[in-house]
């Protein structure tokens, strides 16, 4: 093993060091800037009960009237929430959980009535909440090609393998890929309102403005066709679960189908937990003073094609309005409130503690 | 001996040698070439465990099932430190491949068939005879055939190699020395028969087979490569051992690397969190096995598991090595990485500083080692050497008595003397300050005359005179250098001796003293005497030597100058000069051809030549007439006494290893206030056996231990008495909580550190041996300073093993020449002093320095420094990684347990060596507490860098706590707040993408408060860094959600849009307020109150300074005051046998002097006579007096 340390400069180091002392007569001295002698300007801020004692009383301040306002405005929201899945025998969609089939041509239908004992003014946000559904499952969620969904023609028939197994069916690659869009949440939800003699009204639901603006412009796209979907697509098999194909999800509407349908775009942004809401539908606000929906009966009918009673998931239809810092949130103001006290009350126990243990202003010895 | 291991080597036939294959004469201390650089480097980088590490993530990234990370955010990382590392490595192999070069290039003359011929290094071969001339380096580990000198003489000296700095003698084998001539060694074929190469340095054994006769050969007869040839004007030598065989190469083995506490407190905690890494991901692997045997198998019909996973069991497996991938960053790469930078920022704050740099010698303080910084600030003990470390080995001539008249002042008082129009042979450097002494001479006042006579002829200095007046002189010891300059300067020039004259020119007439006899000196006669016949043919015998020994043995009649000198003595003692006391006797004739008689009968004696000769020298050096005394100055370096004040105030204990006689040791330690008089008491350990050296030992340490008792004992009773009489000082100890430190503990510390030990090399030797070490090190850590002297470069080396071995404090070992270089090297920081003449200390160091004085400044201000910044950017570091990564964990339970990342990726890549790093790298490289002037004057500041009280496995694992609280606050308030909460437009928040950033901005906001709250120092830089990085995170992350990037790679930014949307959102503000305020507010509080109740005396000393109270001095005052008196011995640096040389006229071709080592001899005489003096003279100390207010800095 050679010696690494060994240098030898180290030989002929007294030959040099002497060599370079009288050779050169360079002043080694270093630089007198306060950066390289360590005094550049500094602030030096010190916990001082001046200034950490009214931080304290300073936080508490603005912490609780925030609170209590997030908490008022919260409480004005008006929320409505039923489930639907059917799990007892006694609820109206029982029989279409139970008999549930994937290969079934022939949709079930269920109906479930509820009252409104209040009634919503404004606009009225209408969701679809699933719970135990794991969207933020590490598979689940890179299960996707954000080319294709981008319009991508090669990442059409070549999607990327992160859809495995979702990726191909048969030779015929699936467009859109992956497991999110081949789990498409496809319950029909439609909702009417009963009046007091009992004849039935559809309330008019907006299913457009429901997706973020970039994932509907700049994320999702059509691949190019000529305007022709089924074209596009014609090589592409539609996913496992679908019943029909990408390009009739809103034949009606050509800037509502394909990948730019908002439902399948509201669906394609993963959830961060396992209990969620998704929004559905907006109800609008109705000229004049009538509110959104008034007090009284309604009547949601439901197309039942969406199976979540196997893994124990829940489906849940919400009805809201929103306010200013949107839907109802009594958490944050409580959280601000509490917050907000306990930063005042320790701002009083560590100004009593400093009066009666603090003696540091009085003496300026240092101890040694 | 077995014959394969003998070399064997013919002269003059590389044929012969070429059969064994010995190695050439190239070094090469390089460790790559072009080719090789790359994969040896990464060979040698993957050997750090860290990088294997890294790279077997890496790897599992590779594994499509496991890969919860993309796989740049472990290779990006990785790159950047190992190609950090590589330009580094790549830069200092540069360096050694220019040094190899230039060292195997040099020239040297190789005699190939009979002819000079040159030949560059790397081609001398074993067996060739190689020509040197002088201030040569030797080329490689010669056998010496001849030289010019007679005798086959040849001197070298071997600074480089073993530090002595004073010439050595090597001589050939007599039959080979006649071959003078290349012409004759040309056909020179002797075999040389010797042991295998080793790196023994003072041992050679061989054989010479010539002519049919053999020559035993012996490390005299041996030139070592790294020597220079000195005053010979050529020489001849065999080369024996060539290259990677010599000595110096067998000598210079791979350094030990040094780890700083730090360090390995660092490994010990990366491999906690190792472990704790497991346990996450063990706990996650079974959340995952359950949650995939429960939900996860009902649920494939929306996700169906991954095509090899069949079953949970094998998912849960994959689970635990994907989380494993993500929770990695609790510890992150960049730690290693920070850390190196950190201290490399330190090392250049040394570099640059300038109240480190001696004007002087134009050097700067340079920290050779770029990883030990912060290891200063936990310094406990202080190995110091002595000669060049403390002192500057300097000896001026300071004053002198001269037949009862003292002249000299202090050096301020007059201006320096000119001599030059009185002595055109003067020595300009001589400085003196009394001009009395020069009118007295001019006068021609005979004791005077005489007094310098003396000094010119009594001594064995060499002189060299290059040209007219251009004297040179070549003295053994300063010491005797000095009085023979004094004389010159004073009109009693020696100029020249052969073995039997010395020519002088006296008042400028040149004359001419014929020396019949130098009587040597040696550490028991502590004198030396010449015998010399004037040219008037009268014979006078001249005596120095140390006042104890000389004054006895003067004629009757020098009573009343007796009773002066020694007057003077006392008081040239007093400061601190050692002193020599001159006298003369006449001889008649007969009393001279009797005793030469004697003499000669003595020296030829076989049997105990040495106590004969001490006899008869005995026998002469009576009745002697009184001169007078020389003081001589040790010069101490500049501002020592008052560093080591100053480093004892910080705790440290400073022990002085040196070479040095015991005498000179000791008066030393007065002089720099080692020992003082208030001293309880001294002891010496000067034992020669074993028995001996315990007995000292255990005394030492039972009168010690009784001491500690009995004081124990009355201030006891001191606390018990003012407690009843209304208890003054038990208010004061329990009532008031700001001082820390107890003043009952100060108290205890300084009594037991009243006491100093002073041991010998021979002592020591036995005290080092296993069973008695223990002894030593209670006897030698009750004392509060140690003195070692004769020590040999070994022993110094096992002292220093001893405490790192026993005390477990960090050491530092400071010193000057190369035989400091072992001690240097087996502390934990070794510091040389530069600036002197061998540099081998210094390449040997970690630190170097021009002046001892900077050390105070070293310790307490940088190391102090790093010490606290290290400390702080590491409790920082585990923190911030610990809450950015835990939240997975928290994740883990809502995402079944799939590994699926809170953040987005780039996210993950980019926090540590981005969005985080500088703002506490700022820190750690600026933070300051109290500024530096702040730190020396409050030596106390120090303490907690040797109480390791900054970042040990508590604060760690509150570091680790605050980081879990701060992971918990971030992902449940998000998780609380957005899982119901919807944009303003009606839009769900609670999508992933929203989470994510949401909860990386809290992340980061939460974690630049907590930098800004523990950031004390805000330069310019810490600004920048601090606002500079959140800026930096806000536009990275628009960048990345940008629709530009999204439109080039679509699979590559998911998150476009997210940011915008996100961040519109006040709910989302409203939560990362929350989220800080519930981080931060407790830390808050806890500081406050920690400050508030529990005060540092840093926090304390940087209060002060907020509110500008009027600041105390340290009392100088104290420092300076010496006190007591010491009579300072003769303290001779003084080899025997030189006279025998002299007279031996061996050398007397030479202008300079052959010293050879001799065994150190000692005698105890002396330092009886002090301790009886001491105990006459001075009462000692009790612990009344020693009040522990006067020891400290208040």
């Amino acid at each position: 093993m050679m010696a690494s340390s060994y240098n030898a400069k180290e030989e002929d180091g007294h030959h040099s060091g002497a060599s370079s002392g009288t050779g050169v007569s360079k002043n080694k001295k270093p630089d007198n800037t306060a950066f390289k002698q360590q005094r550049l300007p500094a602030w030096q801020p010190i916990l001082t009960a001046g200034s950490v004692l009214p931080a304290f009383f300073v936080i508490g301040l603005i912490f609780i009237p925030i609170g209590i306002g997030l908490y008022v405005t919260s409480n004005n929201i008006k929320e409505f929430e039923i489930d639907y899945t059917g799990v007892s025998s006694d609820s109206p969609c029982y029989n279409c959980a139970k008999n549930f089939t994937w290969n079934t041509t022939e949709p079930c239908v269920c109906t479930v009535n509820f009252t409104l004992h209040q009634p919503f003014e404004s606009n009225v946000f209408m969701y679809y909440g699933l719970s135990n559904f794991y969207q933020n499952h590490r598979r689940y969620v890179k299960s996707r090609d954000d080319r294709q969904l981008n319009g991508d023609l090669s990442a059409l028939t070549d999607p990327s393998k992160e859809c495995e197994p979702y990726r191909k069916s048969g030779d015929v690659s699936i467009a859109p890929c992956g497991a999110i869009a081949n789990s498409l949440f496809n319950d029909t939800l439609v909702l009417y309102y009963v009046d007091s003699n009992n004849s039935i009204s559809e309330i008019p639901l907006v299913k457009k403005g429901i997706a973020w603006w970039t994932d509907k412009h700049v994320k999702f796209r059509n691949p190019a066709g000529n305007g022709n979907l089924t074209l596009a697509f014609k090589d592409t098999a539609k996913p496992v679960n679908w019943a029909k194909p990408v390009y009739e999800l809103d034949p009606l509407d050509p800037e509502n189908n394909g990948f730019i349908n908002e439902d399948f775009i509201v669906w394609m942004r993963t959830a961060a937990l396992p209990t969620f809401r998704k929004l559905y539908r907006i109800i609008q606000k109705k000229s004049g003073a009538t509110p959104t929906l008034p007090n009284g009966n309604y009547m949601l009918n439901i197309t039942y094609n969406y199976p979540v009673l196997s893994f124990d998931g829940r489906k849940r239809l919400i009805l809201s309005t929103i306010s200013w810092m949107g839907g109802k949130n009594p958490f944050l103001g409580i959280a601000y409130i509490t917050v907000g006290s306990i930063c005042f009350c320790l701002g009083v126990v560590l100004l009593i503690i400093h009066h009666k243990y603090d003696n540091r202003n009085t003496s300026a010895d240092i101890p040694s | 001996m077995c014959v394969c291991e003998e070399r064997r080597v013919r002269a003059n036939d590389r044929e012969y040698n070429e059969k064994f294959q010995y190695a050439s004469n190239c070094i090469m201390t390089s460790k790559y070439n072009i080719i090789t650089f790359l994969p040896v480097n990464l060979f040698e980088q993957f050997q750090e465990v860290a990088n294997t590490y890294f790279l077997f993530l890496l790897i599992l990234q590779l594994i499509p099932q496991i890969s919860s990370l993309s796989w740049f955010t472990t290779i990006v990382p990785l790159a950047l430190v190992l190609s950090i590392t590589a330009v580094k490595d790549a830069t200092d192999d540069y360096f050694r491949h220019k040094s190899d070069n230039q060292v195997n290039n040099r020239q040297s003359q190789v005699l190939i068939r009979g002819s000079l011929q040159n030949e560059k290094w790397m081609n001398v071969r074993v067996g060739d005879i190689i020509k040197l001339e002088n201030n040569q380096f030797v080329a490689a580990d010669l056998l010496l055939l001849s030289s010019t000198e007679p005798h086959g003489l040849c001197y070298i000296e071997t600074a480089e190699l073993d530090g002595e700095t004073n010439m050595k003698v090597r001589q050939s084998v007599s039959v080979t020395s006649e071959l003078g001539d290349p012409n004759n060694l040309a056909s020179f074929d002797g075999e040389v028969v010797c042991e295998p190469p080793n790196n023994k340095l003072d041992r050679f054994s061989g054989t010479l087979y010539w002519r049919e006769k053999k020559y035993s050969l012996t490390n005299q007869n041996m030139l070592l490569r790294g020597c220079v040839l000195r005053n010979t004007e050529a020489c001849y030598g065999l080369v024996i051992f060539a290259g990677p065989d010599t000595k110096l190469m067998q000598n210079s083995g791979r350094t030990k690397f040094k780890r700083t506490s730090i360090d390995r407190l660092m490994n010990t905690l990366v491999l906690w969190i190792f472990g704790f890494l497991v346990c996450m991901g063990m706990i996650l692997a079974v959340g995952n096995a359950g949650w995939e045997k429960e939900v996860g198998s009902l649920f494939q019909s929306y996700l169906a598991w991954d095509t090899p996973v069949n079953n949970f069991l094998f998912s849960a497996f994959l689970s635990f090595w994907s989380y494993v991938i993500i929770l990695n960053t609790v510890v992150p790469i960049s730690l290693y990485v920070s850390v190196e930078v950190i201290r490399l920022g330190h090392s250049y704050f040394i570099n640059w500083d300038q109240q480190m740099f001696c004007s002087q010698c134009n050097t700067a303080a340079e920290a050779r080692t770029t990883t030990l910084n912060e290891e200063l600030g936990q310094v406990e003990y202080i190995f110091s050497d002595k000669t060049g470390t403390l002192t500057q080995n300097i000896m001026t001539f300071n004053k002198c008595s001269i037949n009862g008249q003292s002249y000299g002042k202090d050096t301020h008082t007059t201006c320096r003397l000119d001599f030059t129009p009185f002595n055109p042979l003067a020595d300009p450097d001589f400085c003196f300050y009394d001009d009395k002494l020069l009118e007295s001479v001019k006068v021609g006042d005979s004791c005077t005359h005489e007094f310098f006579r003396l000094l010119s002829l009594c001594h064995t200095v060499m002189s060299e005179e290059k040209s007219e007046g251009e004297l040179v002189y070549k003295a053994q010891s300063p010491d005797e250098g000095a009085l023979v300059t004094a004389a010159r300067n004073f009109g009693f020039v020696f100029r020249s001796r052969t073995p039997g004259t010395i020519t002088t020119t006296e008042m400028g007439r040149t004359v001419t003293y014929s020396l019949l006899a130098i009587l040597d000196f040696n550490n028991i006669r502590k004198r030396m005497s010449v015998i010399v016949r004037n040219p008037e043919g009268r014979i006078r015998l001249y005596c120095k030597g140390a006042d104890t020994v000389l004054l006895e043995r003067l004629h009757p009649c020098n009573q009343e100058v007796m009773s002066i000198t020694s007057d003077h003595l006392n008081e040239y003692a007093t400061d601190g000069l050692r002193t020599l006391a001159l006298a003369y006797r006449d001889l008649s004739e007969d009393e001279w051809e009797a005793w030469s008689e004697s003499h000669r009968f003595a020296d030829k004696a076989t049997d105990c030549r040495e106590d004969r000769l001490a006899a008869a020298y005995e026998e002469i050096e009576q009745n002697m007439m009184l001169l007078g005394a020389t003081a001589i100055e040790d010069k101490l370096q500049e501002g020592v006494p008052e560093t080591i004040a100053v480093l004892s105030l910080a705790n440290i204990k400073i022990w002085v290893l040196t070479g040095d006689k015991q005498e000179t040791a000791v008066n030393i330690g007065y002089s720099c206030k080692m020992l003082t008089d208030d001293m309880t008491e001294v002891f010496i350990i000067s034992g020669h056996t074993v028995q001996s050296v315990r007995q000292e030992l255990r005394s030492a340490l039972l009168m010690w231990a009784l001491f500690v008792f009995l004081s124990r004992r009355a201030r006891e009773r001191m606390i018990e008495l003012s407690r009843r009489r209304g208890g003054g000082v038990g208010k004061q100890l329990h009532g008031s909580p700001p001082p820390p430190p107890l003043p009952l503990s100060n108290l205890m510390d300084n009594i037991s550190g009243e006491f100093a030990l002073v041991i010998n090399g021979h002592s020591l030797a036995h005290a080092l041996e296993a069973d008695m070490e223990a002894e030593f090190v209670s006897t030698a850590c009750a004392c509060k300073a140690v003195i070692c002297c004769r020590v040999t470069p070994l022993q110094k080396a096992q002292v220093v093993e001893l405490i790192k071995k026993h005390k477990k404090a960090v050491t530092l070992a400071i010193g000057d020449g190369a035989n400091d270089i072992s001690m240097i090297k087996s502390a934990h920081i070794g510091v040389g002093i530069s600036g002197q003449e061998g540099i081998q200390a210094v390449l040997a160091s970690d630190y170097s320095f021009s002046q001892f004085r900077f050390l105070q400044r070293l310790l307490l201000v940088h190391g102090r420094w790093s010490y606290l910044r290290m400390c702080r950017f590491l409790c920082y570091f585990f923190y911030k990684n610990f809450a950015f990564t835990m939240v997975h964990f928290w994740f883990g339970f809502f995402c079944g347990f799939s590994a699926q990342t809170v953040y987005d990726q780039y996210f993950i890549t980019l926090f540590n060596i981005v969005y985080t790093s500088l703002p506490v790298l700022a820190m750690g490289i600026f933070d300051q507490d109290v500024p530096d002037h702040r730190s020396l004057e409050y030596p106390k500041l120090y303490e907690p860098g040797q109480l390791n009280l900054l970042f040990n496995k508590r604060e760690f694992f509150i570091c680790i706590a605050q980081g879990i609280y701060t992971s918990v606050v971030l992902f449940f308030v998000p998780y609380a707040v957005l899982s119901n909460a919807t944009q303003s437009n009606g839009v769900p928040l609670a999508d992933y993408q929203t989470f994510a950033v949401t909860t990386a901005t809290a992340l980061v906001i939460v974690v630049s408060v907590q930098i800004v709250l523990d950031t004390g120092f805000w330069t310019v830089f810490n600004h920048v860094f601090v606002w500079g990085s959140l800026g930096s995170y806000f536009i990275i992350m628009f960048a990345l959600h940008s629709q530009t990037l999204f439109r080039i790679f679509p699979n590559q930014f998911h998150f476009v849009g997210s940011a915008q949307s996100t961040l519109l959102q006040p709910v989302v503000w409203l939560t990362i307020a929350l989220a800080t305020a519930i981080c931060i507010v407790p830390v808050l509080a806890f500081r406050f109150l920690k400050l508030d109740l529990k005060p540092q005396l840093s926090d304390t000393v940087r209060y002060t300074q907020l509110v500008r109270q009027k600041r105390r001095k340290p009392p100088e005052g104290r420092l300076g005051a010496r006190g007591g008196s010491r009579r300072s011995g003769y303290a001779f640096a003084h080899q025997e046998g030189f006279g025998e040389l002299i007279t031996s006229g061996k050398n007397m071709r030479l202008s300079s002097l052959a010293l050879a080592s001799f065994a150190s001899r000692h005698s105890s005489s002396w330092i009886d006579t002090l301790r009886r003096k001491k105990h006459t003279h001075t009462p000692p100390s009790t612990s009344g007096e020693c009040s522990p207010e006067t020891n400290q800095i208040k």
